[in-house]
């Protein structure tokens, strides 16, 4: 059976139908007209969505490759827009709009008052779109398209408030760090196409072996091999998008943005577009031990170190963010170690976990008024059991309890590290390892600093005016307002906003325990992936699972992640439950430390002061020498100076007298008979 | 008997001379009525020397149209102008030398141009127009260059038109006759026939308006 | 014995006469165009020459020509001179200078 066209083509483009009614005519179909066509939009895609997957593993159908569009043609190159899907893409599509589209309804509770709700609901389709082409892409180019689509938008909604200085420096912030990041990527691209003369992924992945042996020449005597070169810049790509250290900056900052956006775009999907690309690539990968070593070498960096700041953090969202970061390290490290069906099981476990920690985060700051600082949170259990149960079922999944299904995901992934014998795999072993340890301080320290302990906020008594009044603009007044003073008590947030919290931690507490077996050991990804026989940890790793049960049952190991977690779990329980003074003493007590990571790692202020200021002054020195004096100065004054002073001479000729045009014309009479005399021919005379 | 050739050569110089003669006294004379007369000389012996060259038509047209119209029109503009001619004059020393520098230097570079020896082996010969000069010159001009002669009709119309344009002015308080509104005139609008009783010397009553 | 020489000659010093004109007597505009009348009859001379001596009528037809442009050209020249004096009060060329650049 093959799949249609028509079902394929409808799921990428419902969203952006969905997104250009509700852009452009926003005003007309009004607040509730642009969430109503945005979700059915996404309904349609999301349902057929899950008709393909089911499609692809249940009924049979066979993988999807086709073009649909030839956008242009370039001697034998032809730009194609077409759709591979195989249970991968499907995957993804579900992940992407399922969570899409729980987004969308949260965002009806979360943007209720907001004037750019129809913008919103417009930039997140549109996001949806992109991001399906993204993933559904069958050649290089379309997947670029989509990569930069997806960065766009990521853009946009960052700066969504874009009167906020700091939204429009996030925004920018992002926009430029991803363009280090394509700039790799686009290179890489440039790479493939020069080395295999083609985009299309069958078509390359097929000449892949090829590339065995071929060279790059740099210098006299340099030589590169070119299946790195081509997958670290892939890889470089990959950093930009999925915030991988150096170039994760950008993502903390980036939760200026909307609430739902961080949960979409900054947790569940778009950053897991490398991830998702280099699985997707991994026929490339597989080429180039070196290359892979450096991507898991970059992971491990990531998964620990940014985890740390986590740490320190007191704003709600900047925790996840930073445990975001944490977690795309690990995947990352799976990618590293070949184990590419790891990396994307834990994508997917990942998306629905960490969505439903951004949306319970968001649930949290609606009801604070939008307070996003945890130490004016606490005790909020009792005014939002919904948020804090669901909050704990994500929690749990993220710190990787047996049984939820963050636990398959993540121990599969430590595993994997571990039974993997490529250069630095140590190194990333030793890195993930503690990761868990302080994914566990990080994520109990948010919970109960934001759901447990004392209240730490206060409630203005009610001055029995103006709710409503207050109501229509909290947006503009949050950040003006007296840290931790409520005008109400917290309450928990409407349906449209739990629910989608509800249908998250569903698939957080059970899809590992059911997908584990297919995905990761069962080959159920099939051709999609590819994995060298010498490189395959997963499969060794599989001839240990005895099903999900006993993998569960088996990761009670107090030797290992799960002891770290319980470990994690005793001392922030210890600290912040019952001795919350224990907390200050700790931070003075490790005071060095903890300054390094209240400055991440000065990351940021080196970025700041060598990037930004460097760049400035560069610009300036290009403005001042090269815009101001050279271009303004030499050539345009100049070219008017110019003019104007051979004009000025000129126009002494033109005196305006008769006599003087007289003479100028005898003058030049004389010149020419006598040029005539001395240098002509005599004129013929018969 | 004098040699016809030597005596065609005589009239030429002295006609050369002539011409020469007057066309330094159209330069140098200060007085603009003179110049103009000086100019209508250099033109008549001009003339005597196209006849030498068996030139009648041109000859006679020269003096006709020049000297009889153009020169005319000259005379006419210089007299009718209250000109200042002392001031007309300064300078004339002043830029004697530079005149003279410069008409010598292109003398000497025409002629050395022209190259008067090769030229001199050039003999009047028989005349190609035949016993009429006119009749020649007529039909070139009425059948070869018939357009270019009709062209010249017109360049000379619209320069009648265009100097009659150039110098014709609207005067104020001119009295004319207005043509077309004599004609338009209807008798209704300046008779009016008043119709009145017959006088009674009686009654010394004044005479009855009648109603308009 | 009159020769081509003699005729070209003539004209090349009417010419240069007029041209001498042109410099001597820079501000009377009417002896300009005198002068301007005068370089024209330096090339009929040599015209007429040439038609006669290299039996060509087209020497003698651009004469006839040049003389009606040039009779159109002072008519249209002394418009321009009248209408000029009657506004500047002058023909004094040196006071004429309102095409100054």
């Amino acid at each position: 059976m093959q799949l249609s066209t028509s079902i394929l083509l409808t799921i990428a483009l419902a969203p952006l139908v969905g997104c250009l009614l509700a852009g452009f005519l926003g005003k007309q179909i009004g607040r509730a007209g642009a969430h109503s066509v945005t979700i059915l939009g996404l309904l349609v895609s999301c349902g057929l969505a899950f008709y393909v997957l089911y499609s692809l593993v249940w009924g049979g159908a066979t993988n999807y490759n086709q073009d649909i569009y030839t956008w242009f043609a370039i001697g034998k190159y032809s730009a194609n827009v077409g759709f591979l899907v195989d249970r991968l893409t499907a995957m993804m599509m579900v992940v992407v709009t399922f969570v899409s589209l729980l987004v969308h309804v949260y965002t009806i509770g979360y943007m209720a008052d907001d004037p750019g709700y129809q913008r919103f609901f417009s930039y997140i389709s549109l996001f949806t779109f992109s991001m399906l082409m993204l993933v559904m892409s069958n050649n290089f180019l379309q997947l670029f398209f989509g990569w930069e689509a997806v960065g766009l938008v990521s853009y946009l909604l960052i700066g969504f408030w874009f009167k906020r200085p700091t939204a429009i420096f996030a925004n920018l912030k992002a926009f430029l760090v991803n363009r280090v990041g394509d700039f790799g990527f686009l290179l890489g691209i440039s790479a493939v196409l020069y080395f295999l003369g083609s985009l299309d992924y069958a078509t390359v992945f097929a000449a892949a072996p090829g590339l065995v042996g071929k060279t790059l020449q740099i210098t006299a005597n340099t030589q590169w091999d070119a299946a790195t070169v081509i997958c670290i810049c892939l890889f470089i790509g990959a950093m930009g998008k999925s915030a991988q250290v150096p170039l994760h900056v950008w993502l903390p900052d980036s939760m200026e943005g909307p609430t739902p956006i961080s949960a979409l775009i900054h947790a569940a999907t778009m950053v897991t577009a490398g991830i998702f690309m280099v699985a997707r690539m991994s026929p490339l990968f597989e080429l180039s031990d070196t290359a892979l070593s450096f991507v898991m070498v970059i992971g491990a960096t990531g998964a620990l170190f940014t985890g740390l700041i986590g740490i320190v953090q007191n704003d709600i969202k900047r925790v996840v963010a930073y445990s975001t970061l944490s977690q795309l390290g690990y995947m990352t490290v799976a990618l590293g170690v070949s184990a590419y069906a790891g990396a994307v099981f834990h994508l997917m476990t990942h998306a629905f976990f960490k969505a439903l920690l951004f949306l319970g985060a968001g649930s949290v700051i609606i009801a604070m008024h939008h307070e996003q600082d945890m130490r004016y949170m606490g005790g909020l259990r009792k005014y939002m059991p919904i948020t804090w149960i669901t909050m704990w079922i994500g929690s749990l999944a993220l710190c990787g309890v047996p049984f939820f299904s963050g636990f398959y995901s993540k121990d599969a992934i430590i595993e994997a590290v571990g039974e993997s014998h490529r250069w630095g795999s140590h190194y990333a072993y030793f890195c993930v390892l503690i990761g868990a340890f302080v994914t566990g301080l990080y994520t109990f320290r948010q919970m109960y600093l934001t759901f447990h302990g004392k209240e730490r906020f206060t409630v203005k008594a009610h001055h029995g005016h103006g709710h409503d009044a207050h109501h229509g603009d909290h947006h503009d007044d949050h950040g003006h307002h007296e840290p931790g003073v409520l005008e109400h008590a917290p309450h928990e947030s409407p349906w449209v906003v739990t629910l989608p919290l509800v249908l998250l931690a569903i698939p957080s507490l059970l899809v590992g325990f059911f997908a584990v077996k297919p995905m990761l050991f069962g080959g159920w990804f099939g051709p999609a992936i590819h994995v060298n026989e010498a490189n395959n940890v997963l499969g060794e790793l599989g001839g240990e699972f005895h099903g999900a049960l006993s993998m569960a049952l088996h990761g009670f190991n107090p030797i290992g992640p799960f002891g770290l977690v319980l470990l994690a779990f005793i001392i922030q329980t210890y600290i912040y439950l019952f001795n919350p003074a224990m907390a200050g003493k700790v931070k003075s007590a490790l005071k060095p430390l903890w300054t390094v990571l209240d400055r991440k790692y000065w990351i940021d202020d080196i970025y700041f002061a060598v990037f930004a200021k460097g760049g400035q002054k560069l610009g300036r020195l290009f403005w001042k020498a090269g815009d101001a004096a050279v271009i303004d100065g030499v050539m345009v004054d100049g070219t008017t100076a110019m003019t104007r002073r051979v004009a000025a001479g000129m126009r002494r000729l033109q005196s305006g007298y008769l006599y003087q045009y007289a003479f100028a014309m005898i003058l030049g009479l004389i010149l020419l008979l006598g040029g005539y005399w001395l240098f002509g021919s005599m004129p013929a005379v018969q | 008997m004098i040699d016809p050739n030597l005596f065609q050569l005589i009239c030429f110089y002295a006609f050369s001379t002539v011409a020469v003669v007057s066309a330094l006294a159209v330069i140098s004379l200060r007085n603009s009525v003179h110049a103009v007369l000086a100019l209508v000389l250099t033109f008549f012996s001009t003339a005597c020397i196209w006849m030498l060259a068996e030139a009648e038509f041109l000859a006679i047209a020269l003096i006709v149209v020049y000297v009889g119209a153009v020169m005319v029109l000259f005379l006419f503009v210089v007299m009718m102008l209250d000109i200042d001619q002392e001031r007309l004059r300064e300078g004339f020393v002043r830029f004697l030398p530079v005149g003279l520098v410069v008409a010598v230097v292109m003398l000497v570079e025409m002629l050395g141009l022209i190259g008067v020896r090769v030229m001199h082996a050039q003999t009047l010969g028989a005349n190609p127009a035949g016993a009429s000069n006119t009749a020649w010159l007529g039909k070139a001009l009425y059948t070869q260059y018939l357009l270019p002669f009709e062209i010249a009709a017109l360049i000379l119309t619209v320069g009648v038109v265009a100097a009659v344009a150039l110098t014709l002015r609207e005067r104020t308080g001119v009295k004319r006759q207005q043509a077309s509104q004599q004609v338009q005139v209807n008798p209704r609008d300046r008779v009016r026939v008043v119709k009145m009783a017959a006088e009674h010397p009686a009654d010394a009553a004044p005479a009855q308006e009648p109603k308009p | 014995m009159i020769t081509l020489s003699h005729f070209i000659v003539l004209g090349a010093i009417l010419f240069c006469i007029a041209v001498a004109g042109l410099f001597i007597n820079r501000k009377n505009v009417i002896v300009l165009l005198m002068a301007i009348e005068l370089m024209l009859l330096a090339v009929n001379i040599n015209f007429v020459a040439f038609s006669r001596f290299g039996h060509d009528v087209a020497g003698q037809v651009f004469v006839f020509f040049i003389l009606t442009v040039a009779a159109a050209e002072s008519a249209i020249g002394l418009a321009i001179l009248v209408l000029l004096f009657r506004n500047r009060s002058t023909v004094n060329v040196a006071e004429i200078d309102s095409m100054k650049g």
